[in-house]
Formats: C-alpha cells, structure tokens, sequence
C-alpha cells in the first residue's frame, strides 16, 4: 500500500476531509489513466495490429500510451496473441514483474476464448482469465486498430472511476478466485 | 568566482530535482514487494543464479577500446558543426587527431586484443 492511500482514513476523520480524498483519487486516477506505459507482448498476428496501432497512422502516442521493453517500466500489459500452455507461467511472472497499479487488455479472440483453437488444440489456454486478471477484452481476429484504440479509451475511463484502493482490492478477489 | 556560483546552483537545483522526483515517488506509488515480483527480469524466463558475478576481465579491454570511438565522436561532432568557420587548418588537426587514435586501435590490435579466446 502507498503512503497516499492511507489518507483518506485520516482525511475521513475530520468534517469535509471527503473532499481531500475525492480530489485526491481524481488527480491520481487521471495520471494513471493517461499515461498508461504499455509492454512489448506479442505471441500472434494481433501483434502486428498492435504495432500498427503504435505507429503513426494510428498514432498510440495521442493517448498517452507509449511501449516498453521492461515491465517494470509498464503499467498496462496487452496481451496480443495465443497465449499456449507454456507461455501461461510466463505471462504470468512478466505480469508480477510489472509496476503495480497494472492493467491488462486481452486482444483478441485467443485471449478471450482461445479463439481457432478452442476446440481442436492441447497446447492453447483457453483465455488469459485464467492466469491474469483481465480489465478490457478486445474481440476480433485481430481486432482492428481503431477497436484496440477504443478498448484502451474504455480502459481510461474504467481507470478514472477508480477509488483509491479499489484495484488492490480487484486483484485480491481475483487471486482468491 | 562569480561564473562558478552559478555551477554550484545547477548542481544544487540538479539534485534537488531527482530527491524531489524520488521523495514523490514514494509518496505515490504502491510498495508491495513480493518474492516473483523481485526476481531478476529474465524475459519471463527463471534467472539461472545471481546477477551479481564476476564477468570476462576481456570485456574491460573491449570497454577500453570502445571509449577511443566515443572520445573521437565526441570530439568530431561540434567539429563537423564549426567546420565552415574553422577552414583548412582545422581539417589538417582533425586527421592528425583520427590517426592518433586510430594509432593506438592498430595497437590493440597488434597485441591480440580483439581476438576472443
């Protein structure tokens, strides 16, 4: 837990101290919600969607969202592609690796259900669910550009609806299953 | 001692801007280390033992040899930019200068520097 999130329990003490706490949680929700440093993670073809989406015809940059290489250095993980049976461990340690609050899209039909191979494959998991939390799914196979740009828009504003603590609270439901 | 003074509150401004930015920081953002949050980042892949190793003594020489190039791009750069006022005379002293160095890569060569075991 941050220091900042333990304000409002004092700010709740004093009369009117709500307004410490709701400008509070606007101001940081707004940060985190438009500058949302994406990580490199593309497993399939909804990856070159997304590199497409990241360069200048589609132009990521225009909601604050640029990519890195390190995710510790990433707040946000879209996971662009099939994710198989082997790569779940690892989607998972690169999602612990990331700087907290973290965000996931699931793009794509692949990481939503498995997508072509739902029915016919060992070696596929059957959505991201099941190993991360997911915020956004994106279907389409791949989803266009303008699709991934308006699941990252909704993305923003779930983020900005956000009250402190709520995400810490999302994820501890989560990994209680 | 007046033109240092101003050296000394860049330096000042400079630090304090980064323990600004780092006491921030602190404030803001969530702290929670956890074990698979704090391995070494691998490329999602388990890190084989510690980071903390002792490397090639070779990779120091190569380091070495590197810095020659940088010296010589730092030097060439605001050259290339002056170059129209500077004239012949700077040219002459530019090559003088690239032979140097270039003098003493032909020497690391000759030792058997560049040749990895």
């Amino acid at each position: 837990m941050a220091l900042i999130e333990k304000v409002p329990v004092y700010a709740e003490k004093i009369p009117g101290g709500s307004i410490v706490t709701t400008t509070l949680e606007r101001v940081l929700s707004y940060g985190r919600a438009t500058s949302l440093w994406y990580l490199l993670f593309g497993t399939a073809c909804c990856a070159i969607e997304l590199m497409c989406t990241g360069a200048s015809r589609y132009d990521f940059d225009r909601l604050g969202m640029i990519f890195r290489a390190s995710p510790r250095q990433s707040d946000l993980i879209i996971v662009a592609g099939t994710i198989t049976k082997k790569m779940a461990p690892r989607l998972r340690r690169l999602y612990d690796q990331m700087a907290e609050p973290r965000y996931v899209i699931a793009m794509g039909g692949c990481t939503i259900k498995g997508g072509p191979f739902y029915y016919d494959s060992y070696a596929v998991e059957k959505g991201v669910d099941h190993i991360i939390p997911v915020d956004v799914h994106i279907p389409g196979c791949p989803p266009r550009p303008e699709s991934l740009l308006e699941g990252c828009i909704h993305l923003q504003e779930k983020i900005k609806k956000q009250k402190l603590g709520d995400w810490h609270k999302k994820v501890r439901s989560y990994d209680q299953g | 001692m007046s033109g240092y003074l101003a050296v000394l509150i860049f330096i000042f401004v400079g630090v304090g801007i980064v323990l600004f930015t780092f006491f921030m920081s602190r404030l803001l953002r969530p702290a929670n280390p956890y074990h698979d949050k704090r391995i070494n980042y691998e490329c999602a892949e388990l890190p084989q033992g510690n980071s903390w190793i002792r490397f090639n003594n070779r990779f120091y020489i190569f380091a070495l040899i590197f810095v020659i190039f940088d010296v010589e791009a730092i030097f060439l750069f605001p050259w290339a930019v002056a170059f129209g006022q500077l004239g012949l005379y700077a040219l002459v002293e530019m090559v003088i200068f690239i032979v140097i160095l270039f003098y003493g890569i032909f020497y690391a060569w000759k030792k058997g520097v560049l040749k990895w075991l």
